[in-house]
């Protein structure tokens, strides 16, 4: 554990803090109104008790624990995904090549070769993935089939490889280091969740897209962005190398990118006509109704960040 | 059966690979049996439907649960043949129709003893992803007994995961839907006509499946 920065460590006892919080609270409500069933709320917060205490570990543990970390969660995502849309099964060895390519782009994390890390999953799974299937020679269905499979490896193994590339950035914030960054990014992106939800809730009125997400409204929104940007910006010079005014906009992007996600993966959901994509994560649905938002904050940040400093 | 071995090979084998390999989705667990005497009639698309209905129960309980399995098929070899009857526990029966007097012999033995039977009432795996005709057996076996439950459940996805003829195991989270104990069986038409419809609505709750499919 020595190996984490100092200003990371007073950000997780933060976060757990948050959480201790969260849970006494719940306890209290439970306690005090015996005959409501608060048994999701109860499965969300120890859900996020194993997210956070997982994550923890394996960032205390060191750097590639905590790559090794992200590939399981990417490999999860991308079951996940594989099971909830159709697959043709002529398919099935094309799938598992799929699968293949997470250890390939999390090793080129590990080594730091960001050429590769960058262009892997986008330019040579795009071209290998339908050459597969062009072997096993089935037509009916190809477009669609190479379609989703690219899309699939885009969504769970790129953008998500994205948090642990910023493990072995080098250190412009030494205080903070990588794991700052990650700190960083994952908790402005759950707290824009909870934000944008909080806002929506006590003065949303007007919806933002009734179609996709009929509870979703610009006052959820737009509370959350604001919110998101302000905390984001104050934050930023204690966890990452920007200075308060580019925190400020790191907040903006995560905020209404986090957005963005959310209600991507919420049309995803809508088209196959399901509620939640699993039952990993109790209380929450599947682990890609958890890492919906992260899959666009990820890589926007990375690359803010990668652009004012790398 | 060994129950030592059972308790072993779910706990280290069956329950670790559902985990991480599969993913389940298991939708009204609170319907599935614990005592017997039951039968568990489950549609059948994988040699995975085994293990993972083995993967739902705790390993106190999995020694109740018997699969009753093809004599031809799983007695042929003498490594599957010792694994199926000492570890699987299953429950062999003949499926060429030769020997009909003592036939559920063995299932009634078991079903008296308070275990929960596994029944594929398709009789095979079949297509992947496909459910096939079902067979009147289970009518036959508890005609004469009114204390046995029959619990439908279907699975989804494990077709995907592991079909017939491959032996290679491509990742998928698949779905366990459990429905409630048949009433209806008065005839073997009826059983397997509630049956066929308890299936068809089960289905519906699966999240990886598609109508189209």
């Amino acid at each position: 554990m020595a190996n984490i920065p100092f200003n990371a460590l007073v950000a997780m006892i933060a976060i757990l803090s948050f959480l201790g919080v969260a849970t006494v609270i719940q306890v209290v409500m439970v306690k005090s109104n015996p005959s409501k069933d608060f048994t999701e709320l109860r499965q969300r917060i120890t859900s996020w008790w194993w997210i956070i205490g997982l994550l923890f570990i394996f960032l205390g543990i060191g750097t590639n624990a905590a790559i090794v970390f992200f590939a399981f969660i990417s490999y999860l995502a991308l079951k996940e995904f594989l099971s909830i849309v159709s697959t043709r099964q002529v398919d099935r060895s094309v799938v598992f090549w799929a699968y293949l390519c997470i250890p390939l782009q999390y090793y080129w994390v590990s080594i730091g070769w960001y050429g590769l890390f960058i262009i892997f999953i986008p330019v040579y799974m795009f071209l290998f993935i339908p050459m597969r299937m062009v072997m096993k020679g089935e037509t009916e269905g190809f477009i669609k089939a190479a379609g989703i499979l690219h899309w699939a490896v885009m969504l769970t193994v790129f953008s998500v490889s994205h948090i642990a590339y910023l493990l072995v950035l080098p250190e412009k914030n030494v205080s903070a280091g990588g794991i700052g960054l990650v700190l960083y990014l994952l908790f402005m992106t759950q707290f824009n969740d909870v934000n944008q939800y909080l806002w929506g809730k006590s003065i949303g009125k007007r919806k933002i897209i009734p179609k996709v997400s009929p509870n979703k409204t610009w006052e959820g929104f737009i509370g959350g962005v604001v919110t998101i940007t302000l905390v984001a910006g104050f934050i930023a010079p204690y966890l990452t190398p920007l200075n308060h005014l580019q925190g400020f906009v790191a907040g903006l992007i995560i905020s209404v990118s986090g957005f963005v996600g959310d209600v991507v993966i919420s049309s995803v959901k809508r088209d196959l006509n399901i509620k939640d994509c699993g039952q990993l994560l109790p209380g929450h649905g599947g682990i890609l109704d958890r890492m919906d938002s992260l899959i666009y904050t990820a890589p926007l940040f990375f690359h803010y960040i990668y652009y004012l400093y790398y | 059966m060994n129950r030592f071995f059972k308790v072993l090979f779910v706990a280290l084998i069956a329950k670790p690979l559902v985990l991480i390999l599969l993913g389940l989705n298991v939708i009204h667990r609170e319907k599935l049996p614990q005592t017997g005497p039951s039968i568990i009639a489950v549609n059948h698309n994988s040699h995975l439907d085994t293990l993972v209905l083995l993967s739902l129960y705790p390993l106190s309980l999995v020694h109740r649960l018997r699969p009753v399995a093809a004599a031809d098929y799983f007695l042929s070899n003498r490594i599957i043949a010792w694994f199926s009857l000492n570890v699987i526990g299953i429950i062999p029966l003949t499926r060429n129709g030769s020997a009909k007097r003592d036939l559920f012999s063995d299932c009634h033995k078991a079903l008296d003893n308070g275990d929960i039977l596994l029944i594929y009432p398709e009789g095979t795996r079949g297509e992947p992803e496909v459910t096939s005709k079902l067979k009147k057996g289970i009518y036959y076996l508890v005609k004469d007994r009114d204390d046995v439950s029959i619990v439908p459940v279907v699975t989804h996805g494990l077709g995907r995961a592991l079909p017939k003829g491959e032996a290679l195991l491509v990742p998928f989270n698949c779905d366990v839907v459990i429905g409630n104990s048949l009433d209806n069986k008065s005839s073997p038409a009826e059983l397997v006509e509630s049956l066929t419809d308890s299936y068809k609505e089960l289905l519906l709750q699966c999240l990886t499946y598609h109508e189209h499919d």
